[in-house]
This record gives C-alpha cells, sequence and structure tokens, in this order.
C-alpha cells in the first residue's frame, strides 16, 4: 500500500461564475521515500492538488465530486476535521512559497518551533527522547533542543543562539531553511513543498532543495514538490506528474519522462525551456493558454492547443495509459514501446 | 561598434535607516565604482542576486536616481549635465518593460490608452493628431503579436503573456534605441516566457534596439543576450562575451551561479 494515493479524486470550486471542475480525475500515489515533482503552467491544478491532500481549501468553495485520497490506508477526506488537524504538521508537513509570510513577525522562531514540536511530539512523546507523561517544562525543554538540532540540520549557525532571533533577522533564504526545518520537525510522513525555492536566487535555491532532499532521504520521507521549474524537477525529483488543466497528462520516473517525454504538452513544455544550442528566436513556445474550466474543451483538455489533434481526440477524456512500467501517458497518440 | 551607454566608475549610496536616528548609521553602498558599456544594437545581460544593485543601476539609467560618483554617458554625453529638453529627449530614447506584468499596466485604462500614453507625454517629438496615434497604437499592437481587436479591452481581460507584450507595445511606441528589461519574463511561464523570448529578439533585429536585459535568469540570459554583467554586492565581478562566461567563467562566483543553474537533464551534476 503506498503512503499516499489519490484516485479518480475530482475537485469543484464555485465562483460566482459556476462551478469549475479544477480538478478532473487525479491519479497519483506515492511511495515512502519517493520525491514527486507536481509540474504544468499556472492554473493547472498543482497547488489545489496539494491543498486537497492537507484538505486546507475551504468548503464551500471547493467540493469533493468523485474520489479518494488515502493517507497510509486511511480515507482523509472522512476524517473530522480534529483528526486532520492532528495529522497536519505531525504525519503531513507543508512548505509554502513566501517564507515572509508564513513565520508569525511577532514571536521568536524558537518560539514558533517549538509550539511545531510540542504539538507533534502530543501522540509521538519518542519525537523529544521522551517516554511520556513528564511535566510540561521537560517537554518544553526537550521540544527547545530538538528545534535547536533542526535548525543546525538545516545550516542555521550558531543555532542555540539564532533560536532566539525574530523572523526579520534572518535572509530569505534563512527563512525558508527555518521553515523546512519546522515542517520536517515533526518527522512527517510526507512533506508537501509548494513552489518553496521560487522567491529565491539560484544559489541560495540549491542549496534549499538539496537540504530538503536530503533531510527526505534520511528519515524516508515522501515529498510532493510542486513548481513550474521542470529543472529543478531533473535535478531533485525521483518521480514527476506532468499536469494540465485539472489532469495528470504524463506520470512516471523522472529519467524515463525526461530522457523520453511523450505527452505532445510534456514535451512543449521541455522544448520551451532556453538551452544552450537552441539559436536566439528559435525556442519553441506554445501557443495558446490554459482553458477556462468553467467550460473546458470536450475530450482531451489539451487537444486545441496540441499540434497532433485529430478529431477523435475532442471524443472522450484520455486516461493514463502505460507506454513502459511506471510511465503512464493520457494521450490517444501515444504508443506502448515493445 | 560604439557605445551607446558608458557606465563610467558609477557609485550610489543610500542613507542607511539606522542613520536617521543614531546619526552613524553609515551609508549602504548599493553600487562601488562600476563601469562597462552597452554598445548599439546589442543586448547586455545585467545578471546578479537580490540585493546586488541591478535595480538601482537600471534607476540611475532611467534618470530616476543620480549617482553618488561616477558619471554615465548616453550617445556620449554625460546625463547629468543635460539640459531639460534633452532629459525628455533622453527619456523617450530609453524605455523599460518591467517585470511584473499585472502590476504595470493600469487596470483602468484601456489598451489603447496605456500604449498611447507615451506618445502624449512626447507629442512634440512623435505623431500629434488622435487619428495618427490610433494608427501607431494599431501598428504597434500588430508588432508584438497582437491585433486591432484587442484595443478597446482593459488588461483584466489578458493573460499574462499578452500582457507583457502590452507592456513591450507601451515601450517601443516612442521609437526608443534602448530598451532596459527589468526581469521581464520572470512572472510568466516556460511556454510563455519562450513566446516573449522569441518576439523580443525578433523586434531587435527589426529595429535594431539595444537592450539592457536585467535578470537572475541565467537560462534565459545565456539564449538572450551577447554579452554579459555579472555584479555582485554592487561590484562588478566579471564582464565578457556570453559564451566566454559560460564556458570559462574567471571568477569564483560566476561558476558557483552556473553550476546552481538547474539544466532540464536529470543525469548531469548540479550544485555548487
Amino acid at each position: 500500500m503506498a503512503l499516499l494515493e489519490i484516485s479518480d479524486f475530482a475537485l469543484g470550486l464555485t465562483s460566482y461564475e459556476g462551478e469549475a471542475r479544477v480538478l478532473n480525475g487525479v491519479s497519483l500515489s506515492i511511495e515512502r521515500g519517493e520525491i514527486w515533482g507536481l509540474v504544468g503552467e499556472t492554473g493547472c491544478g498543482k497547488s489545489v492538488t496539494g491543498l486537497s491532500i492537507s484538505r486546507l481549501l475551504p468548503s464551500p468553495p471547493a467540493r469533493v465530486i468523485t474520489g479518494q485520497i488515502r493517507f497510509d490506508g486511511e480515507d482523509i477526506l472522512r476524517l473530522s476535521d480534529d483528526a486532520m488537524r492532528k495529522l497536519r504538521g505531525r504525519r503531513i508537513g507543508m512548505i509554502f512559497q513566501d517564507p515572509t509570510t508564513n513565520l508569525n513577525p511577532a514571536f521568536r522562531i524558537g518560539v514558533q518551533m517549538i509550539d511545531v514540536a510540542l504539538a507533534a511530539s502530543r501522540d509521538k512523546p519518542q519525537l523529544l527522547g521522551l517516554k511520556g507523561g513528564e511535566g510540561a517544562g521537560v517537554r518544553r525543554r526537550a521540544a527547545r533542543a530538538l528545534a535547536i538540532e533542526m535548525l543546525r540540520r538545516v545550516g542555521i549557525e550558531p543555532a542555540d543562539q539564532r533560536i532566539d532571533d525574530f523572523p526579520h533577522e534572518f535572509s530569505g533564504g534563512m527563512r525558508q531553511r527555518v521553515l523546512i526545518a519546522m515542517a520536517l520537525i515533526g518527522k512527517p510522513d510526507l512533506l508537501i513543498a509548494d513552489e518553496p525555492t521560487t522567491a529565491l536566487d539560484v544559489s541560495v535555491q540549491a542549496q534549499v532543495l538539496k537540504l530538503m532532499t536530503a533531510l527526505a532521504r534520511e528519515d524516508a520521507t515522501a515529498v510532493l514538490f510542486i513548481t513550474h521549474n521542470l529543472g529543478v524537477v531533473a535535478k531533485i525529483c525521483s518521480h514527476v506528474a506532468v499536469m494540465y488543466a485539472g489532469n495528470i497528462v504524463e506520470t512516471g520516473a523522472v529519467k524515463a519522462v525526461f530522457k523520453a517525454p511523450q505527452h505532445p504538452y510534456t514535451r512543449a513544455l521541455m522544448a520551451a525551456v532556453p538551452k544552450p544550442g537552441v539559436k536566439r528566436g528559435g525556442l519553441e513556445g506554445l501557443a495558446g493558454v490554459v482553458p477556462n474550466l468553467q467550460t473546458p474543451p470536450p475530450g482531451c483538455r489539451f487537444a486545441p492547443r496540441c499540434h497532433l489533434a485529430v478529431a477523435e481526440c475532442t471524443a472522450a477524456l484520455p486516461s493514463l495509459r502505460s507506454v513502459e512500467a511506471g510511465h503512464g501517458v493520457a494521450c490517444i497518440m501515444a504508443n506502448p514501446s515493445s | 561598434m560604439t557605445a551607446l551607454i558608458s557606465i563610467e566608475g558609477v557609485s550610489k549610496s543610500y542613507r542607511s535607516g539606522a542613520g536617521r536616528f543614531i546619526g552613524s548609521g553609515g551609508d549602504v553602498k548599493a553600487l562601488d565604482d562600476v563601469s562597462f558599456q552597452v554598445n548599439r544594437g546589442e543586448s547586455v545581460g545585467l545578471v546578479g542576486e537580490s540585493g546586488s544593485g541591478k535595480t538601482t543601476l537600471s534607476r540611475l539609467l532611467m534618470m530616476l536616481e543620480q549617482p553618488s560618483a561616477g558619471r554615465i554617458l548616453f550617445d556620449g554625453k554625460d546625463i547629468a549635465t543635460l539640459s531639460s529638453r534633452e532629459v525628455r529627449s533622453l527619456r523617450r530614447r530609453i524605455q523599460i518593460v518591467f517585470q511584473d506584468p499585472y502590476a504595470s499596466l493600469n487596470p483602468r485604462m484601456s489598451v489603447h490608452d496605456i500604449i498611447a500614453e507615451p506618445l502624449e507625454v512626447h507629442k512634440d517629438v512623435v505623431e500629434t493628431s488622435a487619428r495618427a496615434r490610433t494608427d501607431r497604437v494599431v501598428e504597434l499592437l500588430e508588432t508584438v503579436s497582437l491585433g486591432a481587436q484587442h484595443l478597446y479591452r482593459y488588461p483584466h481581460e489578458f493573460s499574462g503573456g499578452q500582457r507583457q507584450r502590452i507592456g513591450i507595445a507601451r515601450a517601443l511606441a516612442v521609437r526608443p534605441d534602448c530598451l532596459v528589461l527589468d526581469e521581464p519574463t520572470s512572472a510568466l511561464d516556460v511556454s510563455v516566457q519562450a513566446q516573449v523570448l522569441n518576439l523580443l529578439s525578433d523586434l531587435q533585429e527589426r529595429l535594431g534596439l539595444t537592450y539592457l536585459f536585467i535578470s537572475h535568469d541565467l537560462g534565459v540570459i545565456r539564449h538572450i543576450c551577447d554579452r554579459i554583467v555579472l555584479i555582485r554586492h554592487g561590484r562588478l565581478v566579471e564582464e565578457g562575451l556570453t559564451e566566454t562566461i559560460f564556458t570559462t567563467p574567471s571568477s569564483e562566483y560566476a561558476r558557483t551561479l552556473i553550476a546552481a543553474m538547474p539544466d532540464i537533464d536529470p543525469e548531469t551534476p548540479w550544485g555548487p
């Protein structure tokens, strides 16, 4: 049983124009220790997928239409709010894009980290190296020691002093590292990272991402890494899922998908990345925009932008078919390799 | 080739916040003795991380700030000594395209008014009649591959890539010699970025424009620029032909940045 199993998940979001199916039958399965990249253009449903797993979308406007999200065998869509709150921060960690708005500016980072550690250790006292039943002071001291250790692991030194600093005393890259430390402090089984390095410089990005993946590997944490940067996926992920207009159109091991992309959308995205050797003015852009999901095109949602589209494409939504072991493509043109 | 822009030993300091209260806060040197040239018709990439002084330099060039030391020559003339008439002319000849196409277009103005505004400002040197102005706006929309049917639409009706095209059309309206492109594609998806980059290189070829391309995305810089100027903490670190810097960087900093740039090949190593 995979750690996270999303099956045929469809989600509607209501606006004053009506309900749009922003996720249209997403299936994804993540094992412990795997690092998944979720890529696609703006508005394809990447973030909404992440927020659905952590159930952070308010309902209404969000409404689950069909499908299941099973985390460690349990359907989290059926959990009570209380049970869900116990999962977040303890078994499901999250990191978001903007490191400046995700720390409370009025509290020292230590206070914020200790809060998370204490909450996470309520059911798992061994996290703090305790047996359970200790007094509040003992637990707090142990939580502080753990917070210092985590800061050290993300490379913030001297950790025992920096822990008492306020968020404004850290640079953007360091704040993001604090957030990574915070997300991993409860040793979650799954980490959802939504564009964690988009706001950072490239050299800091490399540092932060390598750190995040190294820590995830040490503890066999599964990671869902949401990004639009294909280069980063190539460098740090073991698997990739490409999303378009609420569907996963291609999925598989990074090496397989990047070496031989099968879906025309994946190919178009990869062709649009500037590479050495491509002449100036010779990039292949992808004309058109992600369709309005209020009124999605019939059949394959990518068909209106696809240069290979034929009449058959508009007949039905293609489902993911396996072209080789572990490499699925949702396109009627894709040929299984023999 | 002749230099269109010459930056000669330019420094810019800002009074730091602490100094206002304590008196001895000292100055922050945003730029420290930077010199380089931008030749007519070429595209120069100005590369640096946040806080390196890229934006300060573009503000000096646009005459939004005065350098603390050094001088900037445009077409051979020190821009600090220009008469107010010449300043107006300079402001016509250098135009800027901003990073965020969602923030840089007035949501209450139609595309026509947005693109025609610089024509209005510089009406002493460009088309004057309302008719001629509208014709020019249509021509500009076609130049950036948007049609005349968009003339009376508003910014919210456009996608990010289309808005950036509108921003480019506005910059081109007064027939500038030089465009300062301040991270023009970093808010765009890679698919749209490719189209905008193609458009920019096509425009440069057709109109003989000079580009100062500010970015931290080395992939984009490598694709579009002839030369690169690399700055860090306000100092010039390395300058040279794009391919030379990418293949044989001479500074440690350039090597670090290039190593940190993720390409889309899962099998090559990554990271400094």
